[in-house]
């Protein structure tokens, strides 16, 4: 395992400056369940952070607050400085947060170069009066965003091009996920949010995942907040991890940290497996 | 990296990158073709020996002018995916502004090519107006409120003839003022006239060029022009950045808003500009047949146009217009030349048996019974339509049925997820034991019914 690099966290000044997401006392309730009990989360710049935690902890409900696909019962987030919360989820789109989704959501009647075109949606701005006089800056702006899809899909981790005109859907598994990051990325987003990338994928092709999302990171300074299942993925990749269990956070801290604490083992394996390992 | 191009010509539907390829040169051929065929075919029709009826010039304006209406309601329920059971509303206000600005009932006398920007925003507004409210609907309830809508305003329409509005004692409108003429509607309406030049006035023998139903020949070469200009525009708006915002909002809402698409405005988009093809048809008609009834608008004119659009392919051009096409021929022209066949020896045999029922028998009344017989044999044999657009296509006869079960399906996910964590667990017992344990399942309940959280897989 390779040892994570110090992070500026402690070092963040209060205004968040050293920090791209910041989250404070976020809480999320369905009627009387309470789903994300009043966390405070931070994500450095250019860092790769996991969540994690049981199933039903509450992480996909953090990401949608996040993403804009609920609304937070209480509680603050804010972007890259920018509150926020409650956005819509285009509107956290055009501030620079991209996703992906845990069961694949992907446009399965539209072909992949399609899935990438709609992914730069919100970067082109051809108006429907536009669209349909044909103006020469509106097929300019065309030709120009498909030659984005394309480079984008011609990435060597994607290497997607040789599929551009197949429909999503027939697409073989891995490949899906892939895409589904790939149309993630056309957004331009600076963070992005991974919900179980890894999934249903092969030790190989799970390998070669972990290292893209290293690759985004070095090479293109996203910043990367996952949930994932899979612990040894989690704990290779990720600088800090944050655990969360029935919508409260029981721990934070680096791989190490997090892997020794007892509220975590007790979460996942039960009260009398904590103490065992003691 | 070695870049490997399997295809090079996308499906039609792409924002065409290969622009000038085969294909392409062939469609444009092949529009070529039907154009020159449909503006030579009036004055050859009778001659052409066919062993079905030609329709006759009056039956082509229909066929045309609901084919602009399956394009119209092709843009909300084919390319948007929003079901719409009430598009008659917007026909409706399109002919009753049309009815308004150019008739004896207020006196006012707007040019035609006035008259027909002025319907479409009309129509389009009134597409915004039903949007609004419906933006948070999805599926069965939003083609009920459409459907109510749909019903509401032919109702308005035959209802508003005795209209009384008073505000603190001030007659804003009235006594009893009649604005949309009740069930007799509006009658007359100007038609479309051009004054024509002098050597074509001499040798038409007519001082003006009148679009109405006095003048078929005119007036099918004004529809087919509407038809034509329709079916580009919705081309374009397919081909656009817009029209793959729809298809993504059709495909997963959920997942187009977190692509960055605003669903709001694309939603209401795809009702207002869905509508003002509506606008326009109800421009045409209303000055073609020079009066509006309020019945020509009821519930069984959304359900043709909808029949049209799903027979043809939902979501494919040139398939709405074979479906409009097919279906006002069937019933404007096949049926009443079957009918003065079969109709006359089925009234003898039910007067010589003595059933009413079968004396009385016309074929044309059967009209609805013979397009719900097509449409369940087509659901049976070509569910993806006559002319189905490619994505339909592969939608309904899986190109990829291997690849099928994997596309999102959580049993897939979640059988092939344990048998890895089975793998790791021979691998590395100790960092996989968290992973395997982790089998609670009470993730929160989801609002929406259709929302963001999905399946734990």
């Amino acid at each position: 395992m390779t040892a994570a690099p110090t992070l500026p966290v402690e070092s963040a000044e209060p205004d968040g400056r050293g920090l791209l997401l910041h989250a404070t006392a976020v809480r999320k309730q369905f009627g009387g369940l309470v789903a994300v009990n009043d966390i405070d989360f931070d994500i450095p710049r250019e860092s790769i952070v996991g969540l994690i935690g049981p199933n039903g902890a509450g992480k996909t409900t953090f990401f949608n607050m996040i993403t804009g696909l609920y609304k937070p019962t209480a509680g603050k987030i804010s972007f890259d400085g920018k509150d926020i919360t409650g956005q819509r989820p285009h509107q956290v789109v055009h501030a620079g947060i991209g996703r992906t989704f845990q069961n694949i959501r992907l446009f399965g009647n539209m072909t992949v170069l399609e899935n990438v075109l709609v992914g730069l949606h919100h970067t082109l701005r051809s108006s429907w009066w536009r669209t349909i006089l044909r103006t020469s800056d509106l097929v300019r702006e065309e030709a120009e965003a498909v030659a984005r899809a394309r480079a984008l899909l011609a990435m060597p981790e994607l290497d997607l091009l040789k599929r551009e005109h197949d429909y999503a859907r027939n697409l073989p598994y891995g490949d899906q996920r892939r895409l589904e990051i790939a149309r993630a990325l056309a957004t331009g987003c600076r963070l992005l949010l991974l919900d179980e990338p890894t999934a249903g994928m092969n030790p190989e092709e799970t390998r070669e995942l972990t290292d893209f999302v290293r690759t985004l990171r070095d090479r293109l300074g996203l910043t990367i907040l996952l949930i994932e299942h899979d612990m040894r993925v989690v704990m290779g990749i990720s600088e800090r991890i944050t655990v969360l269990d029935h919508g409260e956070k029981i721990a934070e801290g680096t791989p190490a940290e997090v892997r020794s604490d007892v509220k975590v083992i007790e979460a996942y394996l039960g009260r009398s497996a904590a103490a065992e390992g003691k | 990296m070695a870049v490997q191009l399997t295809r090079v010509s996308g499906r039609t539907g792409l924002p065409n990158p290969f622009a000038g390829t085969d294909g392409d040169r062939r469609n444009r051929t092949i529009v070529a073709a039907l154009l020159i065929a449909a503006v030579v075919y009036p004055f050859v029709a009778n001659a052409i020996p066919s062993v079905l009826p030609a329709p006759s010039v009056n039956n082509l304006i229909v066929m045309c002018y609901y084919a602009v209406l399956a394009l119209g309601l092709n843009i909300v329920v084919g390319f948007a995916g929003l079901l719409d059971l009430g598009y008659v509303a917007f026909y409706v206000f399109g002919a009753y502004t049309t009815a308004f600005l150019a008739s004896p009932q207020f006196g006012i006398h707007v040019p035609w090519f006035l008259i027909a920007p002025i319907a479409i925003v009309a129509a389009a507004l009134a597409g915004i107006l039903l949007g609004a409210p419906t933006l948070r609907l999805r599926g069965d309830y939003l083609a009920i409120v459409t459907l109510g809508f749909g019903e509401i305003v032919p109702q308005l329409m035959r209802n508003l003839d005795k209209v009384n509005i008073n505000i603190a004692g001030q007659t804003i409108i009235g006594p009893d003022r009649n604005v949309t003429g009740g069930a007799l509607g509006i009658n007359p309406i100007d038609a479309l006239t051009i004054p024509l030049p002098p050597f074509l006035q001499k040798l038409w023998d007519t001082p003006n060029l009148v679009f109405s139903n006095s003048n078929g020949h005119a007036s099918f070469y004004l529809v087919l022009g509407i038809l034509v200009l329709s079916y580009f525009v919705c081309r374009r708006l397919r081909d656009s950045r817009l029209g793959r915002a729809w298809m993504a909002i059709r495909e997963d809402e959920t997942a187009a808003s977190s692509m960055g698409i605003n669903t709001v405005t694309t939603k209401l988009l795809a009702f207002s500009l869905g509508a003002s093809f509506s606008g326009f048809v109800g421009a045409f008609v209303a000055s073609y047949q020079t009066a509006v009834f309020p019945e020509s608008f009821n519930f069984s004119v959304s359900i043709s146009i909808l029949i049209m659009v799903i027979l043809g392919g939902m979501g494919s051009l040139r398939g709405v217009v074979v479906g409009a096409f097919a279906l006002t021929y069937v019933s404007q022209t096949f049926l009443p030349f079957l009918g003065r066949i079969v109709d006359p020896p089925i009234q003898g045999l039910g007067q010589q048996i003595g059933i009413g029922l079968l004396q009385n028998f016309t074929l044309v009344s059967m009209n609805y019974l013979i397009f719900g017989v097509i449409l369940v044999l087509m659901m049976i044999f070509r569910p993806e339509g006559l002319l189905p657009s490619a994505a339909r296509k592969a939608e309904l006869h899986g190109e990829g049925i291997a690849a099928e079960g994997t596309f999102g399906t959580t049993e897939t996910v979640a059988e092939a997820a344990t048998a890895f964590g089975a793998e790791r667990g021979e691998l590395d017992p100790g960092d996989d034991a968290p992973a395997r344990a982790s089998n609670r399942d009470d993730q929160p309940p989801n609002p929406s019914g259709n929302g963001p959280t999905g399946e734990q897989a």
